[in-house]
């Protein structure tokens, strides 16, 4: 009976709520007022059905959270311990990447690239806001200081993509690290405000240094990457741009694993623990937090870089806050510490869109649910990062736990 | 006995308020001496002064290491104090709760050990010989204190007195001559203080190493360490061996008010 009252309460309350946009319609023509009560039924059923839904949803995530140590999804479980799976998923996962651009269309390809640089961004912020715990809300600056670096030196003294490629991910790390310096004793919210700061101020910079950067028209006729010296045509660049990010991608996940499994990566996550600890065991906080910044931001300069040379035409309408929010969205709707979960999560927000095309209009509201859902039944994320194993010499141990098992 | 410590008219003001004033104390190696006090006297603000966490307003720390020259460590960062060989625990549990117990220890062999990000990143063979010794040492040490089968526990899922031991297994791997320990034995109970009682020598006698510790646990105080210092407002007020100190009026004053002395 409670049960029902309170559905009835939701069902009255979004009525209310949709009844300006879903029920009356001004004819401006005729100046008359169209009454749609039947979306206004079909609404109290729906909601009055989905709060029931609701409600068990969350009473089973209750249930879960006193259940003590679920057992761990298989699949995962099994990625981790048995190799031979682990040799065949990936290897299988690889062979259908770098298939890709010869089953699928040119446009398919297209998305995929924007994927993958999404990868390369999101695993990037990861190491910032994942493992050191520092809120950054300007990567998209980072971005844009890579596909610049590239399009200017391109533009004034020719210099192709090879060469680039490491200038702009060593610029982008110099310019995280010039960032670090004034942030140094910020933390949370004030760092976030900061690093808003600091993206929206590349992006006018660029926007309005018109001698240097073109201002808002941007810099066109980039050149596309080389393939050892010969020309490609649209569409072969287009395959060569793809293979160069699918290789990148697995060169950043690569890099960014190893680096969060070390020593650094020990002391970034000591970082994000307890700063004053940190430092009482000896780990230099200045230094620490400036390698986060500085690694974290390379890997957005390398895809900005790999950005310009796709695309051969950059403005800064490319690198606004919306999308410093969207890689943030990746990294915590993912996982937050995770890399699977980053790309999973650029999976979701980035692939998505694209195949729902259907749903275009939809697409903020759907995008908002997902996240306002997300926070509520899996607030770690998508796959919550998981430990690392270590091999421990003891004899005892092992008597002790096999005797467990 | 080569000194370890030597503190020197050290002050501390925040503001107006002078929370110690010139404050003097030598420990020698080898020594286990505890620094007693009412609440708010200035003994955790000793404490974050000789670690370099706060920068003392006047006078001078000296610190001479184990194998090691004496160097004056004010105003230095709190790293390189703990790279020299000055390692401390805190009252309220400062742990790295998200991580396992294992790691925890293993992040204070930050200091020992050099691996950089190039290493990180082509995982050189010298560089996983490095990672497999901080594992092993790491691991050596929580046998040694005893909470090795919980390795691979978060810290943050250990009963407090456990936290309380893995946060002095995590000074430990720091390689201290000088171990800090503020408050170890604050909310154990009568068994855990007992067993670390025992831990507190053994470390001393095995690892050869100096401590120092604030704790209000008095039969504990006066059981344990060869010397004492007491402060009030502030002010170093009496130091001695425990039964100087049990006599001394100016304690009992600070302990029980006017009346009693």
């Amino acid at each position: 009976m409670q049960e029902l009252t309170k559905s009835l309460k939701v069902s009255l309350w979004f009525m209310f709520l949709t009844f300006p946009l879903m029920v009356v319609r001004v004819n401006t023509i005729e100046h008359t007022v169209e009454w749609r009560w039947m979306n206004m039924v079909y609404m109290a059923v729906g909601s009055f059905a989905l709060s029931f839904v609701w409600r068990w949803a969350l009473r089973r995530k209750e249930m879960a959270k006193a259940a003590p140590e679920r057992p761990r999804n298989a699949f995962t479980e099994r990625l981790g311990s048995d190799k031979r799976f682990t040799v065949s998923v990936y290897g299988g996962l690889f062979a259908l990447f770098a298939l890709m651009p010869w089953i699928v269309s040119t446009y398919q390809t297209n998305i995929f690239i924007s994927f993958m640089l999404y990868v390369i961004l999101g695993l990037g912020l990861n190491i910032i806001v994942g493992v050191a715990g520092l809120l950054f809300l300007g990567h998209a600056a980072f971005y844009g200081i890579g596909a610049y670096t590239y399009a200017l030196l391109n533009h004034y003294y020719g210099i192709g993509f090879w060469t680039a490629l490491p200038i702009g991910g060593v610029v982008a790390a110099l310019a995280g690290v010039v960032l670090a310096f004034p942030v140094l004793r910020l933390r949370g919210d004030y760092l976030a405000i900061v690093t808003l700061g600091f993206g929206e101020i590349v992006r006018l910079v660029l926007e309005n240094w018109s001698d240097l950067t073109g201002g808002p028209s941007g810099v066109s006729n980039i050149s596309r990457p080389d393939l050892f010296g010969h020309h490609l045509s649209v569409a072969g660049a287009n395959t060569y741009v793809y293979y160069i990010v699918l290789v990148m991608a697995i060169v950043t996940i690569i890099a960014v694993q190893r680096l969060k499994d070390s020593r650094i990566g020990r002391a970034l996550q000591a970082l994000r623990e307890d700063e004053i600890a940190c430092q009482a065991m000896g780990i230099d906080r200045v230094n620490v937090k400036l390698m986060a910044f500085g690694l974290g931001t390379a890997w957005a300069g390398f895809a900005g870089v790999i950005f310009a040379a796709k695309t051969t035409f950059i403005n800064p309408a490319s690198f606004t806050f919306f999308e410093s929010a969207i890689i943030l969205s990746i990294v915590v709707l993912g996982g937050m510490g995770s890399n699977l979960g980053v790309i999973l999560g650029s999976a979701f927000l980035v692939l998505m869109p694209e195949y729902l095309r259907a749903f275009s209009e939809y697409r903020m509201i759907l995008f908002a649910m997902a996240m306002v859902l997300m926070m509520i039944f899996r607030p770690q994320g998508l796959i919550a990062p998981k430990g690392r194993k270590y091999i421990i010499n003891d004899p005892d141990l092992a008597a002790t736990e096999g005797g467990k098992a | 006995m080569a000194t370890v410590l030597n503190v020197q008219n050290l002050s501390k003001n925040f503001g107006g308020l002078r929370a110690l004033n010139e404050v003097d104390m030598r420990i020698d190696s080898g020594e286990i001496v505890a620094l007693i006090g009412p609440n708010g006297a200035g003994k955790t603000t000793f404490f974050n002064c000789i670690t370099s966490i706060y920068t003392p307003t006047e006078g001078e720390v000296r610190f001479t290491p184990k194998s090691g020259t004496e160097s004056r460590i004010n105003g230095m960062k709190p790293n390189l104090v703990t790279g020299l060989g000055m390692s401390r625990t805190f009252q309220n549990i400062r742990l790295f709760k998200n991580m396992t117990v294992l790691e925890n220890v293993m992040i204070a062999r930050h200091c020992r050990t050099k691996g950089g990000i190039l290493g990180a990143l082509l995982r050189t063979p010298a560089i996983r010989k490095e990672e497999q010794e901080i594992v092993d040492r790491s691991y050596e040490l929580l046998k040694y204190i005893g909470l090795h089968r919980y390795y691979n526990d978060l810290a943050c899922n250990l009963p407090y007195g456990e936290q309380r031991r893995l946060e002095i297994a995590r000074a430990l791997a720091t390689e201290p001559s000088l171990l800090l320990l503020d408050e170890p034995a604050a909310g154990m109970n009568p068994q855990e203080t007992a067993s670390l009682k025992q831990l507190v020598l053994r470390i001393r006698d095995e690892l050869d190493m100096a401590i120092l510790l604030i704790e209000h646990d008095m039969s504990m105080v006066m059981s344990l360490s060869e010397r004492i210092y007491v402060m009030e407002y502030g002010c170093m007020i009496a130091h001695g061996t425990p039964d100087e100190i049990s006599k001394d009026p100016r304690v009992i004053k600070a302990y029980l008010g006017e009346d009693h002395a």
